[in-house]
């Protein structure tokens, strides 16, 4: 009997194309997801040397960084040129390439992430990579998801594979269940708050136990997103009857007999007893609080109802950044993170832009209204789920309650459409990054949940989902 | 890609922990169809005020630095985004090699692929050159790739690990591409194979 292997073993063995002495493999890719951010140079490279895409049936694209969210953005005026050329770069490769490719204009666009599980793209047991290091969401199905850089891509483009070497193995139990009002958003920060974000570098972390198990897919769909930001290369769940029921029926999930082999093939994708892994860390749902970021790196998060901490409180070259990121976020040691008055609310990207998201967030808002003076934005992470929403009644909600109900994309979750923060602005936002900068020059970002967003638009601060009435 | 040479020089000292992608080159500069012309940006928000003019204490900014072709940088240096840019923003600017206790794992994959040498060495090692970064041109850092060694102002010699596949693509200057093109063979050999185990894919 061969020895024991953990998921990312398996599914690691069944794509190496090949493989050389010194363990340098080429991993073969199942689904290649394009933006036009990382991908318009990868292009170019192919026409400056005569190549082709590979395999253009297994490459999908969608435009999602640059686009903008407003109403009127089927008038290509309503973004800035250098937007513009970027999304008519991806157009015409997807065209040139024959991609599969979903337009601004089509019901099915939005954040890629969002795009490739709705479509039935992502599958357990794949490879995906994208250029952009949140491909990791797609873990999520007990696939192989990583991001990977424009030089990457246009390998990809080129050879269907990635010049790859094994990580390590780091399994992360969440063990028993969530109290109310904690989400899989809040497991993903605590996870980093605990490995901090470079405490995943190197490994691919299997996230297991039964609050894992306990999570809809599109709970652990939030869970993988964040692994990069613990500095992993991917984040993996393993499949169960959960994902096979959220794959079965989508448009690019396999049909009749081929569903009924990879079936039998997925519930192979596990960890088997006694496989080893590198490094294990065990939480219990039950600690873990409704989280909010106090600083600049998304391991800077606390419980909501913890103090803002001190510099002194560190150690290393971590003083002087903590010093750095208080002074930048405007706060000061020692005052509660639930008296911190914000202005702004996003709610979308790719870690919280689905249906579930947004009903967590309508569920807080019903018959309540954002605090005057606040902007607040939801941003759905797909055509679909806008068009769900507000079939579900949801955006009406939101529109009742104040919020702007935007179309897809990825907004201010990186500020590259005109959905930014003002100098000195406050932002909840369900993103994933808080680092300088991100959301806007000189804004300030706490990441929480839908629901926490949510709440903390109708107070104005941030705000504690279970006191919340 | 160009072949990597052996550095001699000056360092720029970035001790702070956790530089990520967004600081290196912020978004606004993304939006570029080309590879080049990206160091005009590097650092942007924390080089530049907002009326374009310099920070003056930013350490590329001083006299000492302007041309410094190696930072030696904090903890986790290049985390967050997968942009290609920040390693594109990085050669464009003229730096060839970063050294740090740490990098993310894209950003570190991705320098190699464009001629960037990142330097892994134990904290105590860093600490050295990191004092050694802060006497600007007083002091002189050297690395060879060749043999895998930093050498600190005195002389002193830190080896290094890097993968021996990487180190001969960057000595050499090789395109990753051409060189698994030559294993197509292998390639359509192991697609074939799949394809009949896993239709579905």
């Amino acid at each position: 009997m061969s020895a024991p292997k953990t998921l990312y073993d398996k599914i690691w063995d069944a794509h190496v194309a090949h493989e050389a002495e010194d363990g340098t493999c080429l991993l073969y890719i199942d689904r290649h997801l394009v933006h036009e951010v990382t991908s318009p140079q990868a292009f170019e490279g192919l026409r400056m040397t005569g190549r082709k895409v590979r395999a253009p049936e297994k490459t999908i694209a969608v435009p999602d960084h640059n686009v903008p969210t407003t109403l009127d953005r089927a008038n290509a005026a309503t973004m800035t040129e250098d937007s513009r050329i970027q999304v008519e770069a991806l157009d015409t490769n997807a065209k040139e390439f024959g991609l599969h490719y979903y337009p601004v204009s089509d019901v099915r666009q939005g954040i890629v992430h969002i795009v490739g599980p709705e479509q039935g793209w992502t599958l357990p047991g794949m490879t995906v990579v994208c250029g952009d290091s949140h491909t990791a969401t797609h873990g999520a199905f007990g696939s192989l998801a990583h991001g990977i850089g424009t030089s990457e891509v246009e390998h990809v483009l080129a050879t269907q594979t990635l010049i790859q070497k094994k990580s390590k193995n780091m399994k992360v139990e969440i063990t028993g269940s969530l109290k109310p009002g904690v989400t899989a958003k809040d497991i993903t920060m605590s996870v980093i708050g605990v490995t901090g974000t470079a405490g995943g570098t190197g490994y691919v972390i299997e996230y297991c136990g039964q609050a894992i198990r306990e999570l809809s897919m599109e709970g652990r769909m939030t869970v993988c997103n964040m692994a990069i930001e613990g500095g992993a290369r991917a984040g993996l769940i393993a499949p169960d009857e959960k994902t096979f029921e959220y794959c079965k029926g989508r448009p690019h999930a396999p049909k009749g007999t081929n569903w009924e082999m990879a079936l039998t093939a997925w519930k192979e994708l596990f960890t088997d007893e006694d496989a080893h892994f590198d490094k294990v860390i065990t939480i219990k749902g039950e600690d873990i609080a409704p989280s909010v970021t106090w600083g600049t790196s998304p391991e800077d998060v606390l419980p909501i109802t913890a103090t803002i901490p001190n510099p002194e409180d560190f150690t290393g070259g971590k003083v002087d950044a903590v010093r750095r990121a208080l002074a930048y976020m405007g706060l000061t040691p020692g005052s509660k993170l639930s008296d911190v008055e914000i202005d702004t609310v996003f709610i979308g990207s790719c870690t919280n832009g689905r249906i579930e998201d947004l009903r967590a967030a309508a569920a807080v808002l019903k018959g309540k209204k954002v605090k005057d003076g606040m902007r607040a934005m939801v941003v759905p992470g797909s055509g679909l789920v806008r068009a769900q929403a507000e079939e579900e009644g949801l955006a009406q909600i939101f529109i009742d309650a104040g919020f702007e109900w935007r179309m897809a994309g990825c907004s201010m979750c990186l500020a590259m459409n005109p959905d930014q923060l003002a100098e000195g602005e406050r932002c909840a936002s369900t993103s994933n990054r808080n680092f300088e900068g991100r959301q806007g020059f000189k804004g300030r970002t706490h990441l929480l949940s839908p629901a926490m967003a949510a709440a903390a638009a109708v107070t104005g601060k941030l705000t504690d989902i279970r006191d919340f009435a | 890609m160009e072949k990597f040479q052996n550095v001699s020089g000056v360092a720029a000292p970035m001790p702070l922990v956790n530089i990520d992608t967004d600081m290196i080159i912020p978004k606004q500069f993304l939006k570029t169809i080309k590879r080049t012309g990206l160091g005009a940006n590097l650092f942007d928000e924390m080089r530049f005020n907002r009326d374009g003019s310099e920070v003056t204490d930013f350490v590329l900014n001083k006299p000492a630095y302007r041309d410094a072709q190696i930072i030696v940088a904090g903890d986790n240096f290049g985390c967050g985004s997968s942009r290609e840019h920040a390693p594109w923003a990085l050669g464009d600017f003229g730096v060839k090699v970063v050294i740090s206790t740490s990098f993310a794992d894209i950003f570190y994959n991705n320098c190699f692929k464009n001629g960037i040498l990142p330097v892994v060495l134990p904290k105590e090692a860093v600490d050295v050159l990191m004092e050694d970064a802060e006497r600007g041109s007083n002091a002189r850092i050297t690395v060879d790739l060749e043999n895998q060694t930093v050498s600190a102002t005195d002389g002193t010699e830190y080896s290094f690990e890097v993968d021996e596949f990487k180190k001969h693509c960057l000595i050499n200057g090789l395109d990753d591409i051409g060189l698994t093109l030559q294993k197509a063979a292998s390639i359509d050999s192991f697609e074939s194979d799949y394809a009949a185990k896993a239709p579905w894919v």
